[in-house]
């Protein structure tokens, strides 16, 4: 028997959501000393599960049939004081945001504490010498300095190590992490799944590991679950699902996760369209009243985007990559330096500007307004530079034939489109300017892997047929992969390499690029 | 067609939606039932409500019919009540979208007028008006208006400041769109509903300064309001207390119809707090 089982679960969505059932007869088992992955896209029903196992299930959510066993336990209709006294004790959990998990107005150490003080009844030098010991063993660099900080006085990476020293600070049986490292940069991220990893196999704890992420998988899973719609569509050993999967659910999003090698240099015309000469921009400049010290978030950039060609831009967060994007686009002003565009400063006036250069932004829910027809929020930007509404509507819905979209979707409101139907909106809106050179600020970021890889091959095809300049910020170096033919990496606001992709990815020169390109999780995997 | 839905589940607000169309009824049918000037004299001073079957609510101190005056003074008070809020709704949206839209030393002079404006009493600022431009109904609505603006200015002001560097704005400005169309298409819908909600506050205050001022007799003496009455039975409130009450109670009916169709609005407008 195994230590935690989860037989035939079904929980119920309240009525009038897209889906009768979160959770369709899911069925798992985890045993002591194993990492189970479940993986799938959102949606899937993945969160849902860890809820259920924690019995911290949404409001509106109801298991209605199937048990939850954990050491031959029933856990489903247990009361709310056994769920309490089980929750922490036996089974912990480590969540996606550890900025919003932690309580900002106490000290990590106050936190850490209460659970000793919850859960036992150990006096407080007892319940201090524990705090230590649970947050060296996560290998924080200064434990004492840390039981006294407040959380956002310590860095993203930091924060998880202290929510993962808060999970297993009793010792529990089972561990669940919902998504951990998906807030963290890539080099954090491998190190906190090292640390899992390592500390999951010095106590032989069950970890049920929640991610979106092939590559994540790859890395850490004993064994992988994949689920889709609330159905466990395939599991086994990892090595097994990842190399020889069998459902076409699984086979698609493997085939979705971009390999890291970067396509073969294309031909392209000589001449730059967007040059960057020594550009800074300072955040917080000293004043009388100011304590914050000055950031450079950009610091004597140079950069040349070639006529026709993707430019990358990669680097973690805090590289001052999205600052650069909007100084690129005159949302932001420089404090030095020139930005040319076709050999010209972008032009004060915002119509003027607006034909030259064009943006798609991350977050494809909150760039469109949410009370204005799609097709009037692409068609009222070539209108305010006086083509005549009929025209303007008339490109709109062309250029939405032209993004994979229905034309006659221009009448409806963006509540009614997916992420990535959105961000394809996004990107018909950019197009309708004609601009010469398009900045695309993380656009594949916020969207699941196969819609991610539907709206690179998007951006792909547009490239090619309409000839677009492209100036691509990522995090990801897996996508910069796909569309990129230059990259340049920063770090802390400066440039530290630049050079065609494939010169770069096959040959990093600089440490930093170095380290980036080894943190990408699954990379040996995905690399063939 | 939502929206109404979300609202109908609300019983509170459907209270509220029946005592507010109760209050406009009253004002609708004023002139059939009562017919003539509800400020002439009908009958013998000081009839209690009952004692004679002409005057179902009983006479005032000086021989009119209370009943109606209190269909009449629906009208007035309803008046009163919605041109005030437009005014203070008006003048609040203007000012808190310019300084919130704009920011920076915009921003803090504007800012710095409303606080003005804030930090007088609201009824001690009205009387000085009322005092200054005489009192016939068309200044005290405008004056009530005046003073009521500026919280209306700083809840503006506060959603604007957090919708104006949203990505949405941020790409039209990037599509060439004067600053006009940002505030007026992109933000001000968005910024409204908030501000829709405080509105029905605004009417509810703007209905009882007017009371409180014709209490005072400061108000407009030649309509029939609900605050004039109220007035008029101040000097016999121990004997003939039905004076005072009746159309106090008309007031308290009307505040809460709309505070509750105000609290539904929310309800509806914020689907994910309503249940809580």
């Amino acid at each position: 028997m195994s230590l935690l089982e989860i037989r035939e679960l079904s929980v119920a969505l309240p009525a009038g959501a897209d889906r009768a059932l979160a959770l369709d007869q899911v069925s798992l088992a985890l045993d002591p000393g194993e990492i189970l992955c479940v993986v799938g896209e959102s949606g899937s029903g993945k969160s849902v599960t860890a809820s259920a196992i924690i019995g911290l299930l949404a409001p509106g959510l109801a298991v209605v049939s199937g048990q939850i066993m954990l050491a031959g336990e029933a856990l489903v209709g247990q009361s709310p004081e056994a769920w309490r006294a089980l929750r922490g004790r036996r089974i912990a959990m480590v969540f996606q945001e550890p900025m919003t998990a932690l309580n900002p107005l106490m000290t990590v150490g106050a936190q850490i504490a209460e659970m000793w003080r919850a859960h036992t009844d150990l006096n407080s030098r007892d319940i201090t010498a524990h705090s230590l010991a649970a947050l060296t063993e996560v290998a924080l660099p200064d434990p004492e300095g840390a039981l006294r900080a407040y959380p956002h006085e310590l860095s993203g990476g930091q924060r998880q190590r202290v929510m993962i020293a808060m999970a297993l600070a009793l010792e529990p049986e089972v561990l669940i992490c919902d998504e951990p490292t998906t807030a963290l940069d890539v080099t954090t991220q491998a190190q906190v799944l090292a640390l899992i990893r390592a500390l999951q196999q010095r106590r032989g704890t069950a970890v049920l590991f929640i991610t979106h992420d092939f590559g994540v998988v790859a890395e850490i899973a004993d064994r992988v679950a994949v689920m889709q719609q609330g159905v466990v569509v395939e599991q086994g050993p990892a090595a097994t699902v990842l190399s020889h999967p069998t459902h076409p659910y699984t086979k698609a999003l493997l085939a979705a996760v971009p390999a890291l090698i970067a396509p073969p240099p294309r031909e392209l015309a000589a001449g730059s369209v967007l040059t960057l000469r020594g550009v800074t921009k300072t955040y917080g400049s000293p004043g009388m009243f100011r304590r914050r010290k000055a950031v450079k978030a950009l610091d004597a950039v140079d950069l040349t985007l070639r006529q026709g060609a993707t430019l990358g831009v990669v680097g973690e967060s805090g590289s001052g990559k999205s600052t650069l994007a909007r100084c690129v686009v005159g949302l932001l002003p420089v404090d030095a330096g020139d930005i040319l565009i076709a050999g010209e400063p972008l032009p004060h006036g915002r119509c003027a500007a607006a034909g030259l250069v064009q943006m798609v932004f991350q977050d494809p829910f909150a760039s469109l307004n949410p009370r204005r027809r799609v097709g009037d929020q692409v068609a009222q930007g070539p209108m305010a530079l006086g083509t005549s509404a009929a025209q303007a509507m008339a490109e709109a819905r062309a250029l939405f034939g032209l993004v994979g979209l229905e034309p006659d979707a221009v009448a409806r409101f963006p509540h009614e489109f997916s992420g990535g139907q959105r961000q394809r909106i996004g990107i018909a809106r950019a197009l309708a300017m004609k601009p010469r050179v398009l900045v695309a600020d993380e656009p594949v970021s916020a969207l699941d892997v196969s819609v991610q890889a539907q709206v690179l091959e998007l951006l792909r095809g547009l490239q090619a047929r309409l000839g677009l300049s492209m100036l691509f910020i990522t995090h990801d170096l897996r996508v910069a992969a796909q569309i990129c033919d230059d990259i340049a990496v920063m770090q802390n606001g400066v440039v530290v390499e630049t050079g065609p992709i494939g010169e770069v990815f096959a040959a990093p020169r600089h440490a930093y690029t170095r380290s980036l390109l080894d943190a990408v999780p699954g990379r040996a995997l995905f690399a063939a | 067609m939502q929206f109404l839905r979300a609202y109908a589940r609300n019983p509170a607000a459907l209270i509220g939606a029946a005592l507010v169309l109760a209050v406009l009824a009253m004002g609708l049918l004023a002139p059939l039932l009562y017919p003539g000037d509800p400020l002439s004299l009908a009958g013998r001073p000081l009839q209690w409500p009952g004692a004679n079957p002409r005057f179902p609510l009983g006479t005032d101190p000086s021989g009119r019919d209370i009943a109606a005056q209190l269909f009449h003074g629906a009208r007035v008070s309803l008046l009163i009540g919605f041109s005030a809020t437009a005014i203070a709704v008006v003048i609040g949206i203007g000012i808190g979208a310019l300084a919130g839209f704009y920011g920076g030393i915009v921003d803090t002079l504007l800012m710095r007028v409303t606080e003005a404006f804030q930090t007088l009493p609201n009824f001690l600022l009205l009387l000085v008006l009322v005092a200054v431009f005489g009192s016939d109904i068309k200044t005290v609505t405008i004056a009530i208006g005046i003073v009521a603006w500026p919280p209306v200015a700083r809840l503006t002001r506060a959603e604007f400041l957090s919708l104006r560097t949203r990505d949405f704005v941020q790409a039209c400005r990037l599509q060439g769109l004067s600053d006009a169309h940002l505030i007026l298409r992109e933000v001000l819908p968005n910024a409204l509903p908030p501000v829709i909600v405080y509105a029905s506050v605004v009417m509810a205050i703007a209905i009882l300064l007017e009371s409180a001022l014709a209490f005072l007799q400061l108000s407009d003496p030649n309509v029939s309001s609900w605050g004039n009455l109220i007035g008029l039975g101040r000097n016999v409130l121990r004997a003939e207390w039905y004076v005072s009450a009746i159309p106090g109670i008309a007031i308290l009916l009307t505040i809460l119809g709309v505070s509750l169709v105000g609290q539904g609005l929310n309800d509806a407008l914020n689907p994910r707090l309503a249940g809580r």
